[in-house]
């Protein structure tokens, strides 16, 4: 499948789609993939990433493959959080079909400003999952623990909120085994209260124990106790790694 | 089995009345020996157990006055006190999302028991005391009795009681429920309790929160709103944006609401949280710091548990663990019922006071009194036989903890008709009948998810629509077609469950569960979980059967059923290809599903259907039987639990799939046979 149909594929592009094609955090992506992916010849794609890894964006070994690095994965999540963000706008506001989306919000994303990522986040409710495909959009980088501070307080202005330096992952796409602190639910506030009634409070330690197939529920551990998050629930609940 | 139970009357002393400073608010204050206990906590911790154990067979189960939570309440005479015993529902928090919660915190707060009985899983002691604490926040007086402690222990869990007695200002109780330890101790305790009425330890969170707290505290107790909640409680309540209670207080004073909404606002701004937030995590943090002091944990490794836990989520394993169980129970249910149902119905012949097939000549008396006997035999023939052995099975496999693996493996398959991996227990237990698995469909959050698996529950074959599927198409036209039915009614609860899905406007909340470690199931508790399920049945089916199967019998024999069959001819007989009488045969269905073999043998004279009727017939009976409309004992649960209008709505749903499907099965079939 061809991503993005623009001439000159940046950088942007490239950590997108190694976010995309890796399953866990630490999934390694091969080069052929990419090349498939992105529609590139394999060697402007090996010669990509040699510069994204010189830059730090990602690790590279040319048989094993490419991993994003913290300082990658950051640039990844926020250039896939605005794709699919603009995506749920052209899908559920502009009414545009699913099928141009994708091609529309590969156009945008490069351009469109953190402040505008957010004011479209709140004005769509805070989507979670993009129309297209169905993936999980990753959380912003806001300090906030959940939606309901977003909408409270990003009156201050990006500024005064400043920003988290840490990179959030998801419950769903962690390795089992993988511990992690609670760092933001996103969602409305029944969801919310109830995973806090269960012990998922802000900066709560949990360690995922198993995925259940077939997008199946989040085995987690929290406060010795075992839970199991159905993923619609799981892809809204997201942890610092701390292992 | 050990001391405690029921109506416990042990030698010693009757506990000292002490007179008391503050006790305005306690009911039974003079009486003396007249005493309500509330037992409340978490789901699964033992509270229902505990409550079989204390009251025995006075109980009266219920619903709350005009909601559609369980309420069950009994009486114990324990020492010379009368005491009433109310076990509430499983809660996790009073933040009233949910019915059940309402329920408990008003009875709590607003009933003002004796002593709240706050039973707690041990082994899962820092998420349990997050509930504890909202109790002492409610100024209940409470006793707590830390529950399965044999689990506890086999995790490696040592628990300092006394500390935590200390700790939380509230007498403290060891119990292992299950085998009767511990219990006498805990209603010795409440007596205590009610009798002297000691104060808890006012437990405090971090001191900026506390102050917003006294602030808001202040204003109420100025208003003097006399709510009949605790002034404290009211005020975390209003910073935590609690609608309800937000409501009520202002009905009284909108001042109040004013100033909290501004005391909240300003408190989260400075935070930069919210303020439910921030109190929740002062509640696990305070919670936390309690365990962390009393608590100890040696890792235990099991590696028999921990196998099965392996095997039983795995990827391959953890689905043939799933279809195992699930297919399991239906099997054993059918052969072990259809055994059984077979041995009572020969059982019953020898002593059948009048022929229980439709006689000719029989004055009006005997005529009801054959309907009756028939409604009596069919309960019997029914819910013996086929609801005990499956309810019994549920019960080991629910208590053992296997059942909610199989929840967990299915969850996704089940998230395709709108639902979660909890729903797959009223299903199942629609298989048995549709009776309790509708009333069981209460362990759903909304009302949407309740509704959704009802409705894909009146297309599930419960074991009277299997009665009829394999007395007419099993006997008469071949095994294999009577499963490929199986398999097709299948797909049509899939497929309705999609299309319900759709219509009722909602979106689909998540699983949220918890995975309890697995147990060795107990056989005394199983027998007591089947036959209050079965119970329930038996009060609601057999008066219905009764009095259905006379009614029925009486428009049977004065014709009447003739002339209204007659007017569904062209659907009967043209649209479906059914012989004339069918209609007849549909409408003795409506009342119980068996009947349409039943009035089958009787028209026909013979238990020969193939006389009447031809293979594709039979099999397209069989087919709009399972599908056509619930049962009247089904609609008498659809209504009481979701409206009148809802239950003719999935009614008329029901009809309108049977007639639409019944006809396309019958042009292919002839078609092609
Ligand atoms: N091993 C063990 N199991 C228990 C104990 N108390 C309750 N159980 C089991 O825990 C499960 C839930 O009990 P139940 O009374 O229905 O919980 P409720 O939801 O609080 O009413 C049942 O399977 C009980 O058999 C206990 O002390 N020890
Ligand atoms: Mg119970
Ligand atoms: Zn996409």
């Amino acid at each position: 499948m061809v991503l993005c149909d623009n001439m000159q594929k940046s950088a942007q592009d490239y950590l997108k789609t190694i976010y995309s094609l890796s399953k866990n955090e630490e999934g390694i992506v091969n080069t052929t993939d990419i090349s498939q992916k992105l529609d590139v010849t394999p060697a402007s794609v090996t010669e990509m990433l040699k510069k994204l890894s010189e830059e730090g964006y990602i690790k590279y070994s040319p048989y094993h493959g490419s991993t994003l690095t913290e300082k990658g994965l950051k640039e990844a999540q926020k250039v896939t959080r605005k794709h699919r963000l603009l995506e749920s706008f052209l899908s559920n506001v502009l009414r545009i079909g699913n099928d141009k989306v994708h091609q529309e919000a590969c156009q945008m994303e490069h351009t469109l400003s953190d402040e505008a990522e957010e004011s479209l986040c709140r004005l769509l409710n805070h989507p979670d999952t993009c129309p297209d495909d169905g993936k999980t959009i990753p959380a912003c980088d806001l300090p906030f623990s959940n939606c309901e501070e977003c909408v409270q307080l990003h009156k201050k202005g990006l500024e005064q909120v400043g920003k988290r330096d840490k990179n959030l992952v998801s419950i769903k796409d962690l390795k089992n085994g993988t511990y992690g602190k609670i760092s933001f639910i996103r969602g409305e506030h029944k969801v919310l209260q109830r995973l806090l009634d269960m012990g998922l409070t802000p900066g709560t330690q949990i360690q995922v124990i198993k995925v259940a197939p077939l997008d199946g529920p989040v085995e987690i551990s929290v406060r010795s106790s075992k839970l199991a998050i159905g993923q619609n629930i799981a892809c809204n609940v997201f942890v610092e790694i701390t292992n | 089995m050990t001391t405690p139970t029921p109506n416990i009357d042990q030698k010693n002393k009757t506990p000292t009345s002490d007179v008391t400073k503050k006790s305005a608010k306690n009911n039974n204050d003079d009486t003396g020996k007249q005493f309500t206990f509330a037992l409340a906590g978490n789901a699964n911790v033992g509270k229902s157990v505990i409550f079989n154990q204390l009251t025995g067979s006075n109980q009266i189960i219920g619903n709350w006055p005009g909601k559609t939570v369980d309420r069950a309440e009994g009486l114990l005479f324990f020492e010379g006190y009368n005491i009433k015993v109310i076990d509430l529902p499983g809660i996790y928090s009073f933040s009233t999302f949910s019915m059940e919660e309402i329920v408990s915190r008003d009875y709590v707060a607003l009933e003002h028991p004796n002593a709240v009985i706050n039973v707690v899983d041990a082994s899962v002691l820092e998420r349990n005391l997050f509930f504890t604490l909202q109790l002492l926040e409610m100024n209940a007086p409470l006793v707590l009795v830390l529950n399965q402690v044999d689990i506890a222990k086999n995790k490696g869990i040592i628990i300092d009681k006394d500390h935590l007695s200390k700790l939380l200002g509230v007498p403290v109780v060891f119990a292992t429920a299950t085998r009767g330890e511990g219990i006498y101790e805990a209603v010795k305790e409440a007596v205590n309790l009610a009798t002297n009425k000691p104060k808890s330890n006012l437990l405090r969170y971090r001191k900026d929160l506390e102050e917003q707290i006294s602030k808001l505290q202040n204003l109420i107790e100025k208003e003097n709103l006399n709510l009949g909640y605790p002034s404290r409680w009211v005020a975390i309540k209003l910073l935590e944006g609690d609608t309800e209670i937000a409501k009520m207080v202002n009905e009284k004073s909108p001042s109040v609401i004013a100033q909290s909404r501004f005391i909240a606002a300003e408190f989260e701004k400075h935070c930069q949280e919210k303020c439910f937030t921030i109190i929740a995590s002062e509640r696990y943090a305070l919670s936390n710091s309690i365990v962390v002091s009393s608590l100890q944990q040696d890792e235990i490794w099991h590696p028999f548990t921990d196998k099965l836990d392996w095997f039983s989520t795995h990827r391959i394993f953890g689905y043939i663990t799933a279809f195992a169980v699930i297919g399991g129970l239906l099997l054993w249910t059918f052969f072990i019922g259809n055994t059984l149902s077979n041995f009572i119905s020969q059982g019953l012949n020898y002593i059948n006071p009048i022929n229980p097939l439709l006689s000719t000549s029989a004055p009006f008396l005997s005529i009801i009194l054959n309907g009756v006997w028939g409604g009596f035999e069919a309960g019997l023939t029914l819910i013996i036989p086929f609801v005990i052995p499956f309810y019994l099975l549920l019960a080991f496999i629910e208590d053992s903890g296997l059942l909610t693996r199989v929840a967990f493996m299915m969850d996704s398959a089940m998230h395709k008709i709108g639902l979660h991996g909890k729903a797959l227990i009223p299903i199942i237990l629609g298989y048995g009948c549709s009776v309790p698995a509708i009333h069981s469909c209460k362990i759903m959050e909304t009302r949407r998810e309740r509704l959704l698996a009802a409705f894909a529950i009146t297309f599930a074959p419960c074991s009277a629509r299997t009665i009829v599927l394999f007395g007419m198409v099993g006997l008469f036209v071949g095994i294999h077609w009577a499963l490929l039915l199986y398999v097709v009614n299948l797909a049509i609860i899939f497929a309705m469950g999609k299309i319900a899905m759709k219509a009722v406007p909602g979106k689909s909340t998540g699983l949220i569960m918890e995975m309890s470690s697995f147990k060795r199931p107990s056989l005394k508790i199983a027998l007591k979980q089947t036959w209050t399920r079965t119970k329930s049945i038996i009060y609601l089916v057999f008066p219905i059967y009764i009095i259905g199967s006379a009614l029925i019998q009486l428009l049977y024999f004065y014709d009447i059923l003739t002339p209204i069959s007659n007017a569904f001819y062209p659907i009967t007989v043209i649209w479906l290809g059914l012989p004339a009488f069918a209609g007849i045969l549909l409408l003795l269905g409506a009342v119980r599903k068996e009947l349409i073999i039943l009035g089958a043998t009787a028209i026909l004279g013979t238990t020969n259907l193939l006389v009447g009727f031809t293979s594709i017939q039979l099999v397209i009976m069989a087919l709009v039987a399972m599908l056509y409309i619930p049962c009247v004992s089904t609609m008498a649960t659809l209504g009481k639990e979701f409206g009148w209008k809802t239950a003719t709505l999935i009614s008329i749903a029901n009809i309108c799939t049977a007639l639409i499907i019944g006809g396309i099965a019958f042009q292919t079939l002839n078609f092609f046979v």
